[in-house]
């Protein structure tokens, strides 16, 4: 089955990835926001490997009503590593807000959360000279299953091409605490909230079709014929085409000869 | 001829033709006092790999200060390098030269240059026309970049032509992780590189960069492959390394008597089929 990696290779590569995209840009250190689950945790474990425990700042942002649980697992993954952490409160940041759209749904009031969480931490990089990492998952950044400028927001993002599967694998490999790699997944926007519940499929399943259909550029008729259910592959289909405009840059409208990006061209580390 | 090689396998920064200009020309005076008969560089060495619209701005022509420069040098030691290559009429090519003795004894100018997956050569290089062998005081040697090695024509070219030793500069981007302990492309490109050592009767000298552009990674491996097939000498993964290799004339001599393939193949048999196809594809 093709999802299964060499963790002490992929360690090896996102070490590396790490500490010289850092180094290029002129500073050494780090920000990232710990939530208490596995992706974030496995971020710092690299980032801690790849720029030193001392060199990475985590910040947990929890809200009234976060799960307790995860600052507890947050602070956990923290201590195990020995980078420097804090606790930043975001809810009077976000009822403040709300305070004059009380109606407003879950949806919203969860996007504001990642959003805000994202201005703190961006706010943090230029304080301490950092660069803010990523903790979107290959399988959320598909499924479009995160908050555009909120989560899917970063400087650099070392697990981006993993699916969640192999998130697990690799956070075995670098001695996440059990207590984060055995817990069910979640956004934990309210109570009692998992992503496999709200998404209606298990990352399992989804990643071995997205496997399949990404990766390695089966079509339909061959999905079919290995044995995905023809609805649920059009149902994630669907979730990836519909999504694809929160995996690019906003679009500009083309005047000139040369628009940016897309025919003035230069590669991010131009110069580096 | 008994030589030995320098493989330099180097870091270049994007862009940065005059700091990769004087990390390359370090490491050549370290092949010069260690006592390398040859330093091999990677492809666009002194450039960098995904140029995208600063390849017209670090191109440089025949007659570049730089270029001058590395001749000098190569006064004490053969240098072979990759660098983006301004032509007269404005084109720019992905190319690699042979330096020795201050002259530019070979420019080879890649012919395949790939746009797939998260390749665009061709979008801003323009294609070279020819695969030739040359001679060198070490025998007769070709010059391959990259994805020129993939196609079984150009090596094979180069073999028919007179060349034992074969020069390969590359960029290769890491992918394909899997359960193995090595890379999809470490492994693919070491099948490569032993398969036409051995189906050719000659020598390889592979040279492939490590770092990292826009978070694609290069995995470095370079290798001395002996024409048996076998590895004589195999660089670091992922990290800077500078290896050094023996090519023993005896070794060659003797693979080319026990496997005398390349005396055996058939120009005349290999011509008129290729004739018939293309005939037969044109009409």
């Amino acid at each position: 089955m093709g999802l299964k990696v060499n963790a002490k290779l992929l360690r090896q590569l996102l070490v590396g990835f790490i500490r010289e995209e850092v180094c290029k840009v002129g500073v050494r250190k780090a920000v990232l926001g710990l939530s208490g689950g596995i992706d974030s945790a496995l971020v710092a474990f690299l980032a801690a490997e790849a720029l030193g425990p001392e060199n990475v700042y985590a910040f947990v942002m929890p809200y009234r009503t976060s799960n307790p649980e995860s600052e507890a697992h947050a602070r956990l993954a923290a201590e195990q590593l020995g980078i420097p952490h804090e606790v930043v409160e975001i809810t009077s940041m976000v009822e403040s807000y709300f305070s004059r759209y009380p109606d407003a749904d879950n949806m919203r009031r969860g996007n504001k959360m990642a959003r805000e969480r994202m201005t703190i931490l961006y706010d943090q990089s230029a304080a301490l000279s950092a660069l803010v990492l990523g903790t979107s998952n290959k399988t959320e950044l598909l499924l479009g299953y995160g908050t555009l400028f909120g989560d899917m927001a970063s400087a650099l993002n070392p697990i981006g091409d993993i699916y969640k599967t192999q998130v697990w694998h690799l956070s075995e490999e670098m001695g996440v605490p059990r207590a984060i790699i055995e817990k069910k997944p979640s956004a934990d926007l309210w109570a009692g909230q998992t992503d496999e519940q709200e998404l209606g499929f298990t990352y399992r399943e989804v990643d071995e079709l997205l496997y399949h259909m990404v990766d390695l550029r089966m079509n339909r008729e061959e999905l079919v014929a290995d044995g995905f259910d023809p609805l649920f592959i059009d149902t994630i289909y669907h979730k990836i085409q519909n999504s694809h405009f929160k995996r690019r840059l906003p679009v500009i409208a083309k005047v000139s000869n040369r628009t940016i990006d897309r025919d003035f061209r230069y590669s991010r580390d131009w110069g580096k | 001829m008994n030589f030995t090689v320098a493989l330099a396998q180097i870091k270049p920064k994007l862009g940065c033709l005059a700091d990769n200009g004087e990390m390359i020309c370090s490491v050549v005076e370290r092949g010069i006092s260690e006592g390398a008969d040859l330093a091999v560089f990677p492809e666009l060495a002194l450039t960098g790999y995904f140029l995208r619209d600063l390849v017209p701005e670090v191109a440089l022509r025949m007659d570049s200060p730089l270029l001058t420069r590395l001749l000098n040098l190569s006064r004490r030691i053969d240098i072979a390098i990759g660098f983006v290559e301004a032509s007269d009429d404005y084109r720019f090519f992905n190319s690699a030269l042979y330096l020795s003795n201050g002259e530019v004894l070979h420019r080879h100018r890649k012919v395949y240059l790939p746009t797939y997956g998260l390749f665009d050569e061709q979008r801003y290089f323009a294609r070279g026309e020819s695969i030739r062998a040359f001679d060198t005081r070490f025998g007769r040697m070709g010059l391959l970049i990259c994805e020129d090695m993939w196609h079984l024509s150009a090596p094979y070219v180069l073999a028919m032509d007179g060349a034992t030793t074969l020069i390969c500069l590359s960029s290769s981007p890491s992918r394909g992780i899997s359960e193995d302990a090595s890379l999809g492309s470490t492994v693919a490109w070491q099948k490569l590189t032993s398969t036409t050592a051995m189906f050719l009767n000659c020598r390889i000298l592979y040279c492939n960069r490590v770092g990292y552009e826009d978070g694609v990674n290069f995995w470095g491996g370079s290798e001395v492959v002996a024409p048996s097939g076998n590895v004589v000498v195999r660089g670091k993964i992922f990290e800077e390394d500078y290896v050094v290799g023996s090519l023993d004339e005896g070794a060659l001599r003797r693979e080319r008597i026990f496997s005398p393939m390349m005396r055996d193949e058939s120009l005349p048999i290999t011509m008129k089929e290729l004739r018939r196809i293309e005939t037969e594809r044109s009409r």
